[in-house]
């Protein structure tokens, strides 16, 4: 599951991924509305690995 | 902007008055009634959970100088300026990973700063040293950019003159005095507050007065090619690889520096942290809309004598004057938490890991409180001078310097969670050269922060930091190797 946290860097830090304009969302260009998207994406990932791993045992 | 805006300024005064109020009544916030002691002053007694953490790191992480700064640079110079927002976004799967297995190591041990870890783990004082000292001068010039970024509205309300930042200063000064971590962390709730009001109103009234994001990217565009079209709404080839290793560079150097590590080191459990990471993104999409600001300013049309008035400009251009002042208010207020935290961070590590260190190896927890307590005000006295007495451009550049040498001390601080095999001798002379040749790089390029290479024909820039870091790892381990060779044994002990 801990691979999941490396789905960021990749997405974001691959730059030619999404340095277009086209198609736009709501007048964002897509190197913007891509990026935005990729907020919640994150949190959500990070979340999933939050839920897979076993609870601390002193906490 | 002589004029002074009064119905901006009162506004701006009165919650400037309420936070300063909060800030004293913060000593006495959860406090236990313990004795005196540097984990309630400097960490407010390690006790922070969920939604105190989110706001403080928010607040601090998040500071008034980015809400300044981002939109300016990202009006100067377009897309290249977003770097910030995959910076904020690839940092917290980083903190997911790595700051729940520092805040154990430094729970367990009582440690309270960044060198306190490495000195624990290696047993060096010279690699610690060289953590703590790197830590204090990176934060020094941070200190002083949240001054600039208070500057630029107070100078917008048409008050001139320095007396209004000293003051605000001193009375920071004072209540970070007598309440510790406690008072950034009370008063992170009405700043993050003010601020999340603040962007949602512009984010969604300024594009409908100026027609739409679609208009807004495109006012953007038309300036930027009406500028020569060096830079653009998307990057042009040569910025690609600046971009993504700014970002990456940025996001393994945040949470190296001392106050973002404070408030790491202040929560209540490792559960605390990870929660965070998941949490703590709301602030970047707060950020990346901060960043627009800077395409709303030309969509406004805006005749700005410096891009960092591109956000004031833009409040006072298109709001009430009350609703400009409430703005700047959460602006300003963003100052005072980052500034608050940074000095007890940097005061904590001059406490630990320098007084205690060298000066009196004996002391005890209310010294090291009160030791604290007194190099938190020489620290923003500092940082005021600073900005007082040196050009601005001066702090600019050591805060681009800093980010590049608080990202020297990561392979010290962070492989040994993973891993005993690395050396303090090996690790120091690593530091040294990343510190080193980075700082030459920087300086021999005019103080930008990219470095090129040429490989096979082909030319590559990237972000020096990085490369100093990269530099720094190769031969920290080359210089282990030979150490391990010829010290088998070595001194080092085992990680407590």
């Amino acid at each position: 599951m801990w691979v999941l946290l490396l789905i960021p860097f990749i997405g974001l830090l691959w730059v030619p991924f999404y340095n277009f304009t086209e198609p736009s969302l709501f007048g964002f260009p897509f190197f913007y509305w891509y990026q935005f998207a990729w907020v919640p994406i994150t949190s959500f990932l990070i979340w999933l690995v939050y839920r897979s791993r076993t609870p601390d045992e002193t906490e | 902007m002589a004029q002074i805006e009064w119905e901006a300024l009162s506004v701006f005064v009165f919650f400037f008055a309420l936070v300063t109020v909060m800030g004293f009544l913060a000593a006495r916030w959860k406090s236990a009634g313990v004795r005196e002691h540097l984990d309630e002053w400097g960490l407010g007694g390690r006790q922070f959970g969920t939604w105190i953490t989110w706001f403080l790191i928010g607040g601090d992480f998040y500071t008034a100088y980015t809400v300044i700064a981002v939109p300016a640079l990202v009006y100067a110079v377009g897309a290249y300026g977003f770097f910030a927002l995959p910076y904020t976004i690839i940092v917290y799967p980083f903190v997911f990973a790595i700051m729940p297995m520092l805040w154990k190591v430094a729970h367990k041990n009582g440690y309270v700063t960044a060198a306190d870890v490495v000195h624990g783990t290696y047993s060096s004082r010279a690699l610690e040293l060289a953590v703590a000292l790197t830590g204090m001068v990176a934060t020094m010039p941070y200190i002083a950019l949240q001054l600039i970024g208070m500057g630029v509205v107070i100078k917008a309300m048409g008050l001139s003159g320095d007396w209004p930042i000293i003051a605000a200063f001193i009375i920071l000064a004072l209540y970070t005095y007598s309440s510790g971590l406690r008072a950034p962390a009370l008063i992170a709730f009405v700043k993050d507050t003010m601020i999340y009001i603040v962007v949602l109103v512009a984010v969604i009234v300024v594009p409908y007065k100026l027609g739409g994001y679609g208009a807004v990217f495109s006012a953007a565009n038309d300036a930027f090619v009406a500028k020569g079209g060096q830079t653009g709404i998307i990057l042009k080839p040569g910025q690609l690889l600046p971009f993504a290793t700014l970002a990456l560079g940025s996001a393994l150097a945040a949470f190296m520096y001392p106050h973002t590590l404070t408030g790491v080191f202040a929560s209540k459990s490792a559960d605390t942290i990870r929660k965070n990471a998941i949490l703590l993104p709301a602030y970047t999409l707060l950020l990346g809309l901060i960043a627009l600001m800077g395409y709303m300013a030309h969509a406004a049309k805006l005749n700005l004598s410096s891009p960092n008035d591109a956000v004031p400009m833009l409040f006072q251009t298109l709001f009430p004057s009350w609703f400009a002042g409430f703005a700047f208010a959460a602006i300003a207020i963003g100052a005072l938490v980052p500034a608050a935290v940074m000095s007890i961070g940097a005061a904590n590590l001059f406490t630990r890991n320098v007084w205690k260190s060298y000066v009196n190896p004996g002391i005890t927890h209310a010294g090291e409180a009160s030791v604290a307590k007194v190099t938190s005000l020489v620290v923003k006295v500092g940082a005021l001078a600073f900005i007082l007495f040196l050009p601005v451009q001066f702090a600019l550049d050591l805060q681009l310097l800093g980010g590049l040498w608080i990202l020297q001390t990561f392979p010290a601080l962070v492989f040994l969670l993973f891993t005993r095999w690395f050396r303090a001798e090996g690790l120091l002379l690593g530091w040294a050269v990343g510190i080193g040749w980075g700082s030459w790089t920087a300086w021999s390029n005019g103080m930008k922060p990219l470095a090129s290479l040429t490989l096979g024909g082909e030319s590559y820039t990237f972000f020096v930091g990085l490369g100093a870091l990269i530099l720094n790892i190769a031969v920290a381990a080359v210089a282990t190797l030979i150490v391990r060779m010829v010290l088998p044994k070595g001194t080092a002990t085992a990680r407590s």
